[in-house]
């Protein structure tokens, strides 16, 4: 089975359209969607609705920090998401804010976890940065792999015996084995705001026969993304980044 | 994981275990059968054994991993990997020669027949870097050959794939490799420079023009510091036959400092292939290897050489591309072809350019070597190639020339193209003369396995040319 992976897509409709257009020419059978599927960008509701028209078909969907702080108070965020969230609650309605309440915290699918941020206490949204973050997540799971994002940065990491993991800078379109007898956590770059300087969206395509992820990169129509920012009057460093990719 | 005890005539994953072909210190190759193969195969099993170097456990998985990644002639094709929660296996083609240990341990390979091996060697090199895969260990243990001549390389158990993560880099932290051939980087943890390859490469072909290791075989691998700072005996002073071109090829592989390699292995095979093409230097004529002095002094260097030989292979080495030039001789088209050869040269940083002219040979008639005048033809034409690049004025190394004869002139262009591995082709817009010639230059276009140039005069240039 051919699933395909959306992580951080942040409200960004051309890079998720891009994203999906892409994932069915390759024949995704499946799809799974790790979480923040709003805050920063400017189409929350047709994000939403989209990702819930997929989970009502089968697909799959975990909650991720931005999600959890439309309906809370409590989560921390810098000011520039906090001012972006608090502008997301206006466009949102009870249905979209039911739908984001009801998203798990992380699923299991055989033996593979799907989670935004760490397998080791997901509420606590810790990024996994380097081998040490990489290391706690190991050990909070028994799965084989995890599938996460929520640092926006790709990058991959396996269990070693003897050592810290170490982390891996995946090339995109190369499909990597994920080698049976090994763990590892696959961190999928961000479909709606990369930040490894690299503006194409970024998505997974995990091969459940062979073992095999590749990380995707889509180029998309950012400008427009960014020009409905700046008219939905969000703050203008968030539409910069999308065209830089920083 | 079972420790499954094997014996012929078991059946594992539908692979019928057939004969034990060979027990080696890591593993087992056997011959095995399946219902729907029908190509003869072999299956390598491990001896893992949890007390044992975890090493070999890593190394099998690098191996299943790699070889599930590459492709063609100069490998073994995968058939099946064994998973490891049962038993870790590689069911893969039967190669049928000897491997080229095999083939040292008779008697001494006349010089041709070793320049044309070792050139195949590199070839398959070659391809294996094209796939990015750099194999680290290259041994004659590790080298085989198809009954057609291709070189195979086998045994990717320290290998490393540019574009995938590195299993042996994360888990090891002393350096791994065969001693005898081990590039000197190598001690340096480096698992990223091809260029450890070519050094290997350069190791075994004096071995097969000498019958003599170059760094002898030491016991330790700290020991391969040594070859950082004492010169091996020249190839030459060892047997005499041997060219100085050959041996400024061999001796340009083992140079300590992967910067003074070959840049990359299809630069060798070129270089093989065409030994009086090889620019000779002091290293190529030496009979003698450095005096005790000398040695001393570069011995108390070491530490510095190391650091400069970090340098040198963390750095990307430059690419040496090969631009041909298709010349005809009796043709109208000479200057703006050359000013094509110029402007390709100089879109190309570092590359070369290759002079070509291809002699039509007839189907019937045998053709004379000398001409009426009594002169050799050959001679005449090498000297008209190299009047044709004067004007160019290249520097010795950036420029070769070469006659080939065929009876086809597109074919035999594209023939040295492809065994040469040519990223661009120039050409007039008339290959040859008479008639068909533009279907010539047509063909060349179509089938060229790179960008191609074609020249053409132009209508005022043609008026110009009359007139003029």
């Amino acid at each position: 089975m051919l699933i395909a992976l959306f992580a951080d897509i942040h409200a960004n409709r051309e890079a998720l359209t891009a994203c999906l257009d892409d994932a069915a020419k390759e024949d995704a059978e499946s799809y799974v969607f790790l979480g923040d599927l709003v805050g920063y960008g400017p189409d929350p509701v047709w994000v939403v609705e989209t990702v819930a028209g997929m989970v009502d078909k089968g697909a799959l969907a975990v909650m991720g920090n931005h999600d959890e702080a439309i309906f809370r108070d409590d989560v921390s965020l810098n000011p520039i998401a906090r001012a972006a969230i608090a502008w997301t609650r206006l466009q949102l309605k009870d249905e979209h804010r039911t739908f984001l309440k009801d998203l798990p915290l992380d699923l299991h699918q055989d033996d593979r976890l799907y989670v935004h941020a760490s397998a080791c206490s997901p509420q606590d949204w810790i990024y996994t940065l380097g081998p040490r973050e990489a290391f706690q997540g190991f050990r909070a799971t028994a799965q084989r792999v995890t599938f996460c994002g929520h640092t926006h940065m790709p990058a991959l990491f396996n269990e070693n015996a003897s050592q810290l993991p170490q982390a891996h800078r995946p090339i995109s379109g190369q499909p990597m084995p994920l080698l049976m007898q090994r763990r590892w956590i696959a961190v999928l770059g961000a479909v709606g705001q990369p930040r490894d300087r690299n503006p194409a969206a970024c998505y997974g395509l995990f091969d459940t026969a062979t073992s095999r992820l590749t990380y995707v990169r889509v180029p998309y129509d950012a400008d427009l993304t960014a020009r409905k920012i700046t008219a939905q009057k969000l703050p203008h460093a968030l539409a910069v980044r999308l065209t830089t990719g920083s | 994981m079972a420790k499954a005890q094997l014996n012929a005539g078991m059946t594992l994953d539908g692979f019928v275990l057939q004969e034990r072909l060979h027990r080696g210190g890591m593993a087992a190759i056997w011959s095995v059968t399946h219902p729907d193969i029908d190509f003869p195969i072999v299956m390598k099993v491990p001896f893992l054994d949890y007390e044992g170097d975890l090493s070999l456990l890593i190394g099998f998985e690098v191996e299943q991993m790699i070889m599930a990644e590459l492709k063609g002639i100069h490998v073994p094709k995968l058939v099946a990997n064994g998973a490891f929660t049962v038993q870790p296996y590689i069911v893969m083609e039967y190669i049928a020669g000897a491997t080229l240990q095999k083939r040292m341990g008779g008697e001494v390979i006349p010089l041709d027949e070793l320049t044309a091996l070792a050139a195949s060697i590199a070839d398959a090199l070659g391809d294996l870097h094209q796939q990015h895969v750099l194999h680290l260990d290259l041994k004659p243990a590790n080298i085989l050959f198809r009954p057609t001549g291709e070189a195979v390389i086998i045994d990717f158990g320290l290998s490393r794939h540019e574009k995938l993560p590195d299993l042996l880099d994360e888990q090891f932290h002393k350096p791994t490799g065969t001693t005898e051939y081990m590039a000197p980087e190598q001690l340096l943890m480096i698992r990223s420079d091809k260029r450890s390859d070519i050094f290997a490469l350069g190791a075994m072909l004096y071995q097969l023009a000498t019958g003599e290791l170059p760094f002898g075989a030491p016991s330790k691998i700290k020991y391969v510091r040594q070859r950082v700072w004492r010169d091996p005996v020249p190839p030459r002073k060892l047997r005499p036959e041997i060219s100085p071109a050959l041996q400024e090829i061999i001796l340009k592989c083992i140079d300590p400092m992967p910067e003074n390699r070959f840049t990359n292995a299809e630069e060798m095979a070129f270089e093989l292939r065409n030994l009086d093409l090889v620019e000779v230097t002091e290293r190529g004529e030496r009979l003698e290897r450095s005096n005790f002095k000398t040695a001393f002094r570069k011995r108390m260097r070491v530490r510095k050489t190391m650091q400069a030989i970090q340098a040198s292979a963390t750095k990307p080495p430059p690419r040496a591309p090969i631009i041909l030039v298709a010349i005809d001789l009796s043709d109208d088209l000479r200057q703006p072809l050359q000013e094509a050869a110029v402007a390709a040269l100089a879109n190309m940083p570092g590359a070369r350019l290759a002079c070509l002219n291809v002699m039509q040979t007839s189907l019937i008639a045998i053709d004379e070597n000398v001409n009426e005048d009594g002169d050799n033809i050959h001679v005449n034409r090498m000297a008209e190639l190299r009047t044709w690049a004067e004007p160019l004025q290249l520097p010795r190394g950036k420029v070769t020339f070469h006659l080939i004869e065929s009876r086809n002139i597109p074919a035999g262009i594209l023939e040295f193209a492809h065994s040469n591995k040519v990223d661009h082709i120039v050409v007039g817009a008339h290959a040859g003369s008479g008639p068909g010639a533009s279907k010539n230059t047509m063909q060349i276009a179509l089938e060229a396995p790179c960008t191609v140039t074609v020249v053409r005069l132009t209508e005022a240039d043609r008026l110009a040319a009359a007139q003029g």
